[in-house]
């Protein structure tokens, strides 16, 4: 039934439908975070949730969309909250919104840099070693920011004007939907997706495996670093231990539950993994032991990238 | 000036010399075969040609420029276009996106058309899709255009590897044993397609196949691999009337 409607609307139907739900959906947030119906734990907890779907849907970029195995996504959120942080912290003559936004875009791009910079040497070679190396890099960015002045070094970093507002949030996870999907319908987002499906026909149909697999790369950490930027300004405080490898694997725990390459199912998978641990707040052990759990029954028994990047971390070297 | 010219090509792996001093010119718009004995080498001069591998030494020349040290998507893009032995589709995209990957470079908007969605962007896409879309109607693949590269027949898939190497818009298109696994009615239908994209699209085309008759039928030209080396080479009626090429198919 569903399918029909769908196959039905043309173009112009199907994007007056998303400005739509766009809209409900903003409709919902302010009656969620402004209305009675949640308490004030609870609303506490909407911007948080936006910004895990940021960090959830971006991570898909790269694990989903491009299949490549990233460990250090945190390690981007940190760089963009930190750049952002500090922003905002120093340039006072600004008003707060030009302020704010500059520090959006400015915590992305630095994170994008980033992502270019580990990328280059990394994605040229063969096999899974992005894995590893995003791991070490997450976990050093942490220790530098740790030794550094300008970031309060271990103490964290204090009186971070508190700009964001669900709106905001809301804006930058409508960005990066629509950047996601529109992606996976241009040349070189079927680039990227070829190069997950099989490398070496990529290769053999004109496509620079290096360049667009640093493109998918940067485009992650772009919004992982948007995402650092909303989280750093909601508490006005940020402290370098936020940013360590359980906050990428948490990232990562959305992207395969929700699905590889699923944006929706990102979406949902961070949505309900991030409240879940609240309402059943007592049981943060369980969480985690749900959550190793999960990730390894889906990892194996889900047909798909799952299994596949289990067998290609264990073997081999195929034939051409 | 042969279309391709390779001159005394060999790769050792190791200690193994999988080819050796291979020579092969193909002139523009020849449909040319290579063939041998399992392991002769058939595949590996097929990537050393398309860049997967580089060879230890010799030369390979298209329209007198150098292949050698390029890389396959430099390759792809100076106009040699290939099929894989072991199918190697996009499984999960469908058939029409398989095709349009390999419109990578015919297209040049930037990634910001494609997120603003220009009207470069939009043009460039439909336009794509029109001639994805014509390049599937040649091979009978048009009523599966939304179907996953996976979930096709294996026949179909073999004719979607052809559909999407065409798509690169190539001068020489190599395929590795396009009909394998195919039955005869398959078979006689794919060359068939062969033919007639060979002349629809005016170009050359170099052809591994282990049915002897089935080459000789259809091919210009021959060369015969036996352990890496050239066995013999020409028109088929001399190649297959070669005593050492007898020997080498029914011998042993
Ligand atoms: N990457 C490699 N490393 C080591 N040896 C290789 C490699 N690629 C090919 N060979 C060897 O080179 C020889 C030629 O293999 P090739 O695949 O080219 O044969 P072929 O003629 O295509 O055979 P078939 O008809 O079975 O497809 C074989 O002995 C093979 O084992
Ligand atoms: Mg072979």
């Amino acid at each position: 039934m569903i399918e029909k409607i769908r196959e039905k609307m043309t173009g112009r139907n199907r994007k007056l439908m998303m400005i739509g739900v766009m809209i409900v959906g903003y409709i919902a947030c302010v009656f969620l975070a402004e209305g009675n119906l949640l308490n004030r734990q609870m609303k506490s907890l909407i911007v948080p949730l936006g910004i895990n779907i940021i960090l959830a849907v971006s991570l898909n970029i790269t694990t989903g969309f491009l299949g490549e195995l990233s460990l250090g996504h945190a390690g981007f959120m940190a760089i963009g909250a930190y750049t952002g942080a500090i922003f905002t912290k120093y340039v006072t003559w600004l008003s707060p919104f030009p302020a704010f936004l500059i520090a959006i875009l400015l915590g992305g791009v630095m994170a994008a840099i980033f992502g270019v910079l580990i990328g280059m040497p990394v994605l040229r070679l063969k096999g899974d070693y992005l894995a590893i190396v995003t791991l070490a890099f997450g976990e050093i960015i942490r220790s530098v920011i740790n030794a550094m002045d300008v970031t309060g070094g271990a103490k964290g970093l204090s009186k971070i004007p508190t700009y964001t507002t669900y709106t905001w949030v809301y804006l930058v996870i409508i960005v990066t939907i629509v950047v996601a999907r529109r992606l996976l319908h241009s040349r070189q987002g079927r680039a990227i997706v070829s190069i997950r499906e099989n490398t070496i026909a990529a290769e053999a149909m004109g496509v620079q495996v290096t360049r667009y697999k640093i493109l998918a790369f940067a485009i992650a950490a772009f919004f992982a670093g948007m995402a650092g930027v909303l989280y750093a300004h909601n508490f006005s405080i940020l402290k370098p231990d936020t940013f360590d490898y359980n906050k990428s694997i948490d990232i990562l725990v959305f992207v395969v539950l929700g699905g590889m390459g699923s944006i929706k199912g990102s979406v949902i998978a961070a949505t309900v993994l991030t409240i879940l641990p609240e309402v059943l707040r007592s049981a943060d052990d369980l969480r985690k032991l749900l959550y190793a759990l999960a990730l390894i029954v889906i990892m194996v028994y889900k047909s798909g990238n799952g299994k596949e990047m289990i067998s290609r971390l264990l073997k081999k070297k195929e034939a051409v | 000036m042969a279309l391709l010219d390779v001159k005394d090509l060999g790769i050792s792996f190791g200690g193994l010399k999988a080819v050796e001093h291979v020579n092969l010119s193909i002139e523009k718009g020849e449909l040319f075969g290579l063939i041998g004995p399992n392991g002769a080498g058939k595949t590996t001069i097929f990537n050393l040609l398309t860049g997967v591998y580089q060879p230890t030494c010799g030369t390979i020349l298209l329209n007198g420029n150098k292949l050698e040290g390029k890389s396959p998507a430099q390759i792809c893009r100076s106009g040699v276009a290939r099929t894989f032995q072991n199918i190697r589709l996009f499984k999960k995209m469908t058939v029409l996106e398989n095709v349009m990957v390999a419109f990578h470079n015919q297209v040049t908007y930037s990634l910001l058309d494609g997120m603003l969605h220009t009207k470069r962007y939009r043009a460039a896409e439909e336009e794509v899709r029109k001639q994805a879309a014509k390049i599937l109607e040649v091979f009978h693949l048009s009523e599966e255009k939304d179907v996953l590269a996976v979930n096709l027949p294996y026949g179909k898939q073999r004719k979607l590897e052809i559909a999407r190497a065409l798509a690169t818009n190539p001068q020489l298109l190599l395929l590795d044993e396009p009909a394998a696994g195919m039955n005869p009615n398959e078979t006689k239908e794919l060359m068939d397609t062969i033919q007639l994209v060979r002349k629809q699209y005016g170009i050359t085309i170099l052809l591994i196949e282990h049915d002897m008759k089935l080459v000789s039928g259809i091919c210009e030209k021959l060369l015969v691999l036996n352990f890496g080396t050239e066995l013999a080479s020409g028109i088929p009626e001399e190649v297959l009337k070669n005593p050492e090429v007898v020997t080498a198919y029914l011998g042993e």
